[in-house]
C-alpha cells in the first residue's frame, strides 16, 4: 500500500508541492520516508550537513521527540511518518527511529519518545523490534527517569493477545522510571481513527510541555564517555559482570566463536579501539578434582601462597596453570620426584623429546606418568606457574557502548592422548562465565593498533576469524565520532551461512555508507579453498590506490595462518602496482609511518 | 494496448513501477546475484526473480536464533518448474531427483497446480539448478510473477487419446502465453539460446505484464481435478464420441483473501460460453489482454480478474471479448463433474497401457527412516518408458506403462512399500495442506507440517461413526491465501497465527461451491471439538449419497455461498 499524504489542506504545501511530494512519496519504501523525514527535519534544525546515518542524526540534532517504530507490515510505519509531520507543522522537532537500529541506550538521553508498535504471532513483537524489546525487558535495562513516553499499539482484537507487544513497551517503560505522558491507546485492525486521535492528544500535551521555541534546548542522544581514573589494574583486576554471551555460528558450523559483552560500569575503567583486556581464567573444576585425585590429596589441604593460607582446590582453580606444562615447572617437580626419566628429558641433548612430550599433555599427564609418593601439597603447589591472564582484542566502542566491553571468542578444543582438553581462558568465557560469575579483567592498552588521528584518513582492515573483533570497534568508534575517512573491511572465515562474523552489523554498516567496501573471502564453500589474500589481489589496484591516497593498513590476526600470508600479498601487489622492485621497503616505510599496524597473536 | 504515463504509474503500486523500470525483467539480478555480502536479492530484484520461477525465503524455523547470532535470516530459494498439464518424462524426472539432493534440502514438492518445486537453495548455487533444469528441457520462466502460470490440465490415463489432444492444447495455451522477453536466457543460460540481440517485446503483455498473477486450467469432464473453477481463465474439454470438440469457457476464479479485509472474497469462475478447439489461443490471448487493460494496477488486493469481472459486470466482459475475437463465443455445451479427487492405484488405459497412481502426502516427495518414497520414484523413473504425471492434488501417476513392464513397476511399489500409500484413510486421502512453515514468507500457522498429525486425530472420530469409506474433500491452508484451495474444501481450515485456525464448512465435493467460515481462530483441542458431533450426526443422520458438504448446509450448520460475494455474509 503506498503511503498517502493528508490531503493539502492539511498540510503546509500548496496544491503543486502536494502534488510533487505525493510523487515523491509514492516512489519511496517506508524506511527510506522514515530516513528522509529524520533527515530532512535534522538538517532544518541544526542546518548541519554531516555524513548522513542514523546515529549522526541522532546526535547532531537535539531530537525531542523520539518517536520509536516497531512495524512487520508497515501500518505502525506509515503512522509514525503522519504524527511527525503533524509534529513538524505544530514546529515540534520530532525524529523517527527504526527499533531496529536504536540502541537501547540511547533511550537514556531520549526526553519524549513516542513509542508505536504492533503485535504479530502469538502475542509477539515485530521482527525489527525483538531485539530492542528483549533488552528493555532484561534486567540489564537502564533507569530512565528523564524520559516521558507514550504507546500506541496496533493489533488486532481477534488475536487471544491483543496488543500485548505495546501493552509490555508500556507497562516496562513504566517500570524503569519513566513518565508516561498519557495513557496507552490499542488500536484494532481499523486504527486509523484511534491512532488520529491519539496523536492529537499526545501533540497537545507536549505542545504545552515544550511550547514554542521547542528547537532550542539540547540533549545529546548519545551519552558522552567521560574518563575517569581506575584504581583497576592487571594486578588489581575488574570483576566485570557478565551481559551478553552470544555465540555467533550458525547452525551446522564446525566454529565455535561468542560474542562477549562485559559491563565496566563504576569500574572507571576506558580503553580506546585497539586496545584489548586481559582476562584471568580459572581452571576447569572438573579438571582440578581430578587432578586432586590423580595425587590423592582431599581439596580442603592448606597451601599457603603469597603469605596467604588457601585450600588446595581453590589454589588449583583459581591461582595455578595446571594444563601447560613448562621447562621450569618440570625441573622443580623432577627435584621433587628423584625420578631418573625426568632428569633425562630435562637435559639439554633431548630439547626435542622434552617438547614432543609437553605438546598437548597437562599437569595431569605429568603426575600419572611421574608420580611421586608422599609429595606435600605445598611442595607441589611451589612447581606450578601462577595462572596467567589471556589477551582478547576489544571488540567494542566506547561511544557506542558506554559502559561496555565487548569479545569475540573462539572457543579452544581439541583431544590429545585420549583426552579431550579445554582452552583454559576460551572455555572459562565459554562455559563457566555467567550472570553470577564475574570475569576478572583489566585493560591492555595497544598504542601500535590504534585508528589514524585524521577521522577523513581511509583505513583498510584485513582480518579473519575472530581477528575481526578490533574491526568492529573501529568502525563503531568511527561511526559515533561522525568519522568521514572510508572503511575497507577483508574478512575471512569457513563458511559463508555460519561463520560470517557479525554479518548483520556490516551490513547495516555498508547499507549506511560507514562501511566503504567489504570483500569476504569462505575457504570452504566452493571446491578450492579462497582466503582473505586472494580478495587482496583481486582487487590490487583500488588497494595500492588507497595506499597511495594515505590509507592506513590493519591486519589482525594469527601470525602463523594469516599474517605471513597477507604480508606477503601486500608485498607482491605493491610490487605489481608501483612497478617498483622494493615493495618492502614501501611497506616499512608505511609501518614507520604507523600506516601499516599489525596485532598478530 | 497504450503504455501508461508517469503520471499513471504514479499511482499504481510499487511493483508496477518495479516492472517498469525492469527492462524486461531485467532489474539488477545479475548484480545481485553477485553480490557476496548477503544471501538475498535486492529487494526490487525479489520481485522480479518471480517471473523467472524465483521466490527468495528464508528458513522461518532459524529467524530468531540467527538474528541473535547477527546473521542475516537463512536465505535460500524456492524455485518452481512449469510442467504444462503435469506430463513429464522419466529422464526429467531423474534430473529433477538429482538437483533436489545437489542443491536443495533433498526434497521435491509436488504443487498444487502440477508443478516441481525446490527449496532451500542458496543464491550461488541458482545459477547452475536453473541451467540444469532447461539442459532437461523444462524450464521455470514465468512459473510466477504476474504473468500466466503453469498451464494445468487433468492427468486422466484412462481416457488416453482424448487426453492426449486436450493435453496438446493446453500445452499449446502454456506456451503462446509464456513471456518473450531473452532475460531469462541472458541472466541464466548466459546468452545461449538467443541469437539475436533485438531488443525485447512482449507483444500480448507489454512491458507492465498483468496486473497480477494469472492462472489457466484445462479439464476434462468427468473430472474436475484440476478445479477448473477456481482458475481465472478455464476450458472445460467437450468431447464427441471420444474425440475433443471444443471447450466451454470459464472466467473469473481465483481463492486468495485476506483476514480482516472484507472487500477480498474468493470467487468461483463463471462459464461464458463455448468456443471450437480451433479457437482456444486466440479466445486465451484476448481474454488475457482484456485483463491486461482493465485489472487494477493500483491495489494488488483487487488486482485478480475476479474483481475486474464483478467492478465491471460479465455482460461487458463477454461484449469486450466478443469485441476483440469479431466474433461470439457460441451458448456452452452440456458438461457434469463427479469430482475433483484422484482415483488411486492400478487403471487400465487404451492401447493396453496401464497407469498408477500414487498419493503423496501433501505432495512432498523425501527419504524418511521408513518410507524411502524419493528412491523408490528415482528406481521407477530409472526403469520406466512411460511418462510420469503430477496431478493437482499434489500426487504422481505412473503413466503409459506397457503390459511388459506393469510387473516390474508393481515390484518396486511393493518393495519399498509404495502400496502403503494408498491404503492410507479415505479422509487423509482426500485431503491437501499448502506448504506454509517453515519456508512460505507468508504463513501465518503450520500448514502442511501440522495436517498429518490432526488427521490423525480426525480419523478415530470418523472410524467410530463409521464413515471410513466417505470421502471427504479436507484442505488445509496456513494463511488466507489459499494454495490447497481450502476454499474449496468440503471442511477447510485457513491459519490466522500459530496453532490457530478459521473453519470452513459447505464446499461441495464436485469444486462447484465454495464453504463458508464456521468458527474463528481456534485451535486443535477447539477443531475437535466442533467438527466431532457434526460428524457424528452426518453418519446418523445423512440423506442417501448426501455429500458432507451438502449436509452441513441441509442441516443448518452454514449458509450455502451462491456468489463469492456472499463469502462473508
Ligand atoms: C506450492 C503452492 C502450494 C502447494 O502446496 O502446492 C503455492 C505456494 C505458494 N504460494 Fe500459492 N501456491 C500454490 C498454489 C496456489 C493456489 C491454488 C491454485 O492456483 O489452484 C492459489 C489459490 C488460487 C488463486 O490463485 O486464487 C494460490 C494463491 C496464492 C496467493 C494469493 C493470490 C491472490 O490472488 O491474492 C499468494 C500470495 C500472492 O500472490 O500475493 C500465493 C503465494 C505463494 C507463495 C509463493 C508465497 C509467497 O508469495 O512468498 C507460496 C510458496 C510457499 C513455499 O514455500 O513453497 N499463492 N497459490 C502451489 C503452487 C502452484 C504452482 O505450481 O504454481
Ligand atoms: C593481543 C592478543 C589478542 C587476542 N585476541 C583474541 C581474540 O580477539 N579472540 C580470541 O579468541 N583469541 C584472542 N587471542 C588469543 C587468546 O589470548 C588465547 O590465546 C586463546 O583464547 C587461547 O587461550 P586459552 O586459555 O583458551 O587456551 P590455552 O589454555 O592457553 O591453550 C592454548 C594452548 O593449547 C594447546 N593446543 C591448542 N590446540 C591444540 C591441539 N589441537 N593439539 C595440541 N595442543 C593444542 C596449544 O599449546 C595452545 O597454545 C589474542 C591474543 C593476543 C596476544
Ligand atoms: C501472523 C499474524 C499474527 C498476528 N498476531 C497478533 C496478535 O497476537 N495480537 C494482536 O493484537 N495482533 C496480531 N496481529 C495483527 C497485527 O498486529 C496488525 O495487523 C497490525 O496492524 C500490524 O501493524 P504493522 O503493519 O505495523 O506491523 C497479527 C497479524 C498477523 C499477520
Ligand atoms: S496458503 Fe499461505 S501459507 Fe500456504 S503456501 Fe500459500 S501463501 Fe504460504
Amino acid at each position: 500500500m503506498p503511503i498517502l499524504l493528508p490531503g493539502a489542506e492539511q498540510t503546509p504545501l500548496n496544491a503543486e508541492q502536494h502534488r510533487t511530494a505525493q510523487q515523491l512519496i509514492v516512489g519511496l519504501s517506508p524506511e527510506q520516508l522514515a530516513w528522509f523525514a529524520g533527515y530532512m527535519t535534522a538538517q532544518i534544525v541544526n542546518n548541519s550537513t554531516l555524513p548522513v546515518n542514523d546515529l549522526t542524526i541522532a546526535e547532531k540534532h537535539d531530537a525531542q521527540i523520539t518517536i520509536l517504530v516497531g512495524s512487520q507490515t508497515g501500518n505502525s510505519s506509515a503512522l509514525a511518518l503522519q504524527i511527525q509531520t503533524l509534529a513538524n507543522k505544530r514546529s515540534l522537532n520530532a525524529v523517527i527511529q527504526h527499533m531496529e537500529d536504536y540502541p537501547l541506550t540511547q533511550l537514556k538521553s531520549a526526553q519524549f519518545v513516542l513509542v508505536i508498535v504492533s503485535t504479530y504471532g502469538e502475542g509477539e513483537p515485530p521482527d525489527n523490534a525483538k531485539e530492542l524489546y528483549e533488552q528493555l525487558l532484561s534486567k540489564r535495562a537502564p533507569s530512565l527517569n528523564q524520559t516521558h513516553f507514550a504507546v500506541l499499539a496496533l493489533g488486532d482484537s481477534s488475536y487471544e493477545f491483543f496488543c500485548k507487544t505495546g501493552a509490555d513497551f508500556d507497562q516496562r517503560l513504566a517500570e524503569l522510571g519513566a513518565t508516561r505522558i498519557l495513557p496507552r491507546v490499542d488500536c484494532d485492525v481499523d486504527y486509523e481513527a484511534s491512532a488520529e486521535a491519539w496523536m492529537e492528544d499526545v501533540l497537545n500535551a507536549l505542545s504545552s510541555r515544550l511550547g514554542a521555541g521547542a528547537q532550542q534546548s539540547a540533549i545529546s542522544a548519545v551519552p558522552v564517555f567521560k574518563t575517569t581514573a581506575s584504581s583497576y589494574s592487571r594486578k588489581n583486576p575488574f570483576s566485570a559482570p557478565l551481559l551478553e554471551k552470544i555465540i555467533l555460528n550458525g547452525r551446522g558450523s564446525i566454529k565455535e566463536t561468542y560474542h562477549i559483552e562485559l559491563s565496566l560500569e563504576n569500574s572507571g575503567l576506558s580503553y580506546a579501539p585497539g586496545d584489548a583486556l586481559g582476562v584471568y581464567p580459572s581452571n576447569a573444576p572438573k579438571l582440578v578434582d581430578a587432578l586432586l585425585q590423580a595425587l590423592h590429596f582431599s581439596s580442603a589441604e592448606a597451601v599457603v601462597i603469597d603469605a596467604k593460607q588457601r585450600a588446595i582446590g581453590d589454589a588449583l582453580l583459581h591461582h595455578y596453570e595446571i594444563t601447560t606444562i613448562t621447562r621450569p615447572m618440570l625441573q622443580k617437580y623432577a627435584t621433587l620426584a628423584k625420578l631418573e626419566a625426568l632428569h633425562q628429558l630435562l637435559d639439554d641433548g633431548h630439547k626435542e623429546a622434552f617438547n614432543v612430550y609437553c605438546y598437548g599433555r597437562d599437569i595431569i599427564d605429568l603426575v600419572t606418568d611421574f608420580s611421586v609418593r608422599h609429595i606435600s601439597p605445598q611442595a607441589f603447589v611451589d612447581c606450578l606457574r601462577k595462572q596467567s591472564p589471556r589477551l582478547y582484542s576489544i571488540a567494542s566502542s566506547l561511544k557506542r557502548h558506554p559502559d561496555e566491553v565487548h569479545l569475540t571468542v573462539a572457543a579452544v578444543r581439541y583431544e590429545t592422548y585420549g583426552r579431550r582438553r579445554k582452552g583454559v581462558a576460551s572455555t572459562f568465557l565459554a562455559d563457566s562465565v555467567d550472570e553470577n560469575h564475574p570475569v576478572p579483567v583489566y585493560i591492555h592498552h595497544n598504542n601500535n593498533f590504534k585508528l589514524p588521528n585524521d577521522p577523513a584518513a581511509p583505513i583498510i582492515m584485513i582480518g579473519s576469524g575472530t581477528s575481526i573483533a578490533p574491526f568492529r570497534a573501529f568502525i563503531e568508534e568511527r561511526e559515533a565520532m561522525g568519522a568521514t575517512g572510508k572503511n575497507w573491511l577483508f574478512f575471512g572465515d569457513q563458511h559463508f551461512t555460519t561463520d560470517f562474523l557479525y554479518q548483520t552489523e556490516w551490513q547495516r554498516y555498508l547499507k549506511k555508507g560507514v562501511l566503504t567496501r567489504m570483500d569476504v573471502a569462505f575457504s570452504r564453500d566452493q571446491e578450492q579453498k579462497i582466503y582473505v589474500q586472494q580478495r587482496m589481489q583481486e582487487r590490487a589496484k583500488e588497494l595500492y590506490a588507497w595506499l597511495e591516497n594515505g590509507a592506513t593498513v590493519y591486519v589482525c590476526g594469527d601470525e602463523k595462518r594469516m599474517a605471513q600470508d597477507v604480508h606477503t600479498a601486500l608485498q607482491t601487489i605493491v610490487a605489481a602496482e608501483s612497478g617498483n622492485k622494493d615493495s618492502a621497503a614501501y611497506l616499512t616505510l608505511l609501518q614507520k609511518q604507523k600506516r601499516y599496524q599489525r596485532d598478530v597473536y | 494496448m497504450t503504455e501508461a504515463t508517469q503520471e499513471q504509474l504514479n499511482q499504481r503500486v510499487p511493483v508496477e513501477r518495479i516492472k517498469d523500470a525492469s527492462n524486461y525483467l531485467r532489474g539488477t539480478l545479475v548484480a545481485s546475484l553477485q553480490d557476496p555480502i548477503t544471501g538475498a536479492l535486492a529487494e526490487d530484484d525479489t520481485q522480479l526473480s518471480k517471473y523467472h520461477g524465483i521466490y527468495q525465503q528464508d528458513d522461518r524455523d532459524l529467524r530468531d536464533e540467527r538474528r541473535k547470532q547477527k546473521l542475516e535470516p537463512h536465505y535460500q530459494f524456492l524455485v518452481r518448474i512449469r510442467v504444462p498439464g503435469g506430463v513429464c518424462t522419466p529422464s526429467q524426472r531423474l534430473t529433477i531427483d538429482r538437483l533436489a539432493n545437489q542443491y536443495c534440502n533433498h526434497t521435491i514438492r509436488l504443487t498444487t497446480r502440477q508443478a516441481f518445486q525446490f527449496h532451500g537453495i542458496l543464491k550461488r548455487h541458482l545459477k547452475s539448478t536453473i541451467a540444469d533444469i532447461n539442459a532437461t528441457l523444462l524450464d521455470t520462466i514465468a512459473a510466477c510473477g504476474d504473468v500466466n502460470r503453469n498451464v494445468m490440465c487433468t492427468p486422466n490415463p484412462e481416457q488416453s487419446r482424448l487426453h492426449a489432444e486436450v493435453y496438446e492444447t493446453a500445452c499449446k495455451i502454456n506456451q503462446h502465453l509464456t513471456p518473450n522477453t531473452t532475460a531469462y536466457h541472458e541472466i541464466w543460460l548466459d546468452n545461449t539460446l538467443v541469437a539475436s540481440n533485438k531488443p525485447d517485446e512482449e507483444p500480448i503483455y507489454g512491458k507492465h505484464y498483468l496486473p497480477r498473477k494469472f492462472k489457466i486450467a484445462v479439464a476434462i469432464p468427468p473430472n474436475n481435478d484440476v478445479d477448473i473453477f477456481a482458475n481465472d481463465l478455464g476450458f472445460i474439454a467437450i468431447a464427441e464420441a471420444d474425440r475433443l470438440v471444443g471447450f466451454n469457457v470459464t472466467v473469473g476464479g481465483g481463492l486468495s483473501i485476506t483476514h480482516g479485509e472484507p472487500e477480498t472474497y474468493p470467487r468461483l469462475a463463471d462459464v461464458i460460453g463455448y468456443c471450437p478447439k480451433d479457437q482456444v489461443l486466440k479466445v486465451a490471448e484476448e481474454i488475457v489482454k482484456i485483463q491486461r487493460d482493465f485489472g487494477d494496477r493500483t491495489n494488488r488486493k483487487h488486482a485478480r480478474l475476479k474483481y475486474t469481472l464483478d467492478d465491471r459486470g460479465i455482460e461487458w466482459f463477454k461484449t469486450e471479448l466478443n469485441q476483440r475475437l469479431g466474433c461470439s463465443l457460441e451458448a456452452p455445451k452440456v458438461f457434469a463433474f463427479t469430482s475433483t479427487g484422484d482415483s488411486y492405484g492400478w487403471v487400465a488405459g487404451l492401447d493396453n497401457t496401464w497407469s498408477y497412481t500414487l498419493f503423496i502426502e501433501n505432495g512432498r516427495i523425501a527419504d524418511t527412516e521408513n518410507y524411502r518414497l524419493m528412491s523408490a520414484l528415482r528406481a521407477i523413473a530409472e526403469i520406466h518408458s512411460g511418462d510420469f504425471r503430477l496431478t493437482a492434488n499434489q500426487n504422481l501417476i505412473i503413466a503409459q506403462v506397457s503390459d511388459a513392464q506393469k510387473a516390474a513397476i508393481d515390484g518396486l511399489l511393493q518393495q519399498y512399500g509404495l502400496v502403503k500409500a494408498n491404503q492410507h484413510s479415505v479422509l487423509r486421502r482426500n485431503s491437501m495442506a499448502c506448504v506454509a512453515f517453515p519456508t512460505c514468507g507468508l504463513a501465518m500457522a503450520e500448514s502442511e507440517r501440522y495436517l498429518p498429525t490432526l488427521l490423525d486425530k480426525l480419523e478415530p472420530i470418523i472410524n467410530a461413526a463409521g464413515l471410513e469409506n466417505e470421502p471427504i474433500v479436507l484442505r488445509m491452508t496456513g494463511c488466507p491465501n489459499g494454495c490447497a484451495r481450502s476454499v474449496l474444501g468440503e471442511i477447510g481450515f485457513i491459519g490466522k497465527a500459530p496453532g490457530k485456525y478459521n473453519l470452513y464448512l459447505g464446499a461441495n465435493f464436485t469444486g462447484q461451491r465454495l464453504n463458508k467460515l464456521y468458527r474463528e481462530n481456534i485451535n486443535e483441542a477447539q477443531i475437535l471439538a466442533e467438527l466431532t458431533p457434526i460428524i457424528q450426526r452426518y453418519a446418523k443422520e445423512r440423506q442417501a449419497d448426501e455429500r458432507f458438504g451438502d449436509f452441513v448446509i441441509r442441516t443448518g450448520y452454514v449458509n450455502a455461498v451462491t456468489a463469492g460475494k456472499d463469502f462473508h455474509a
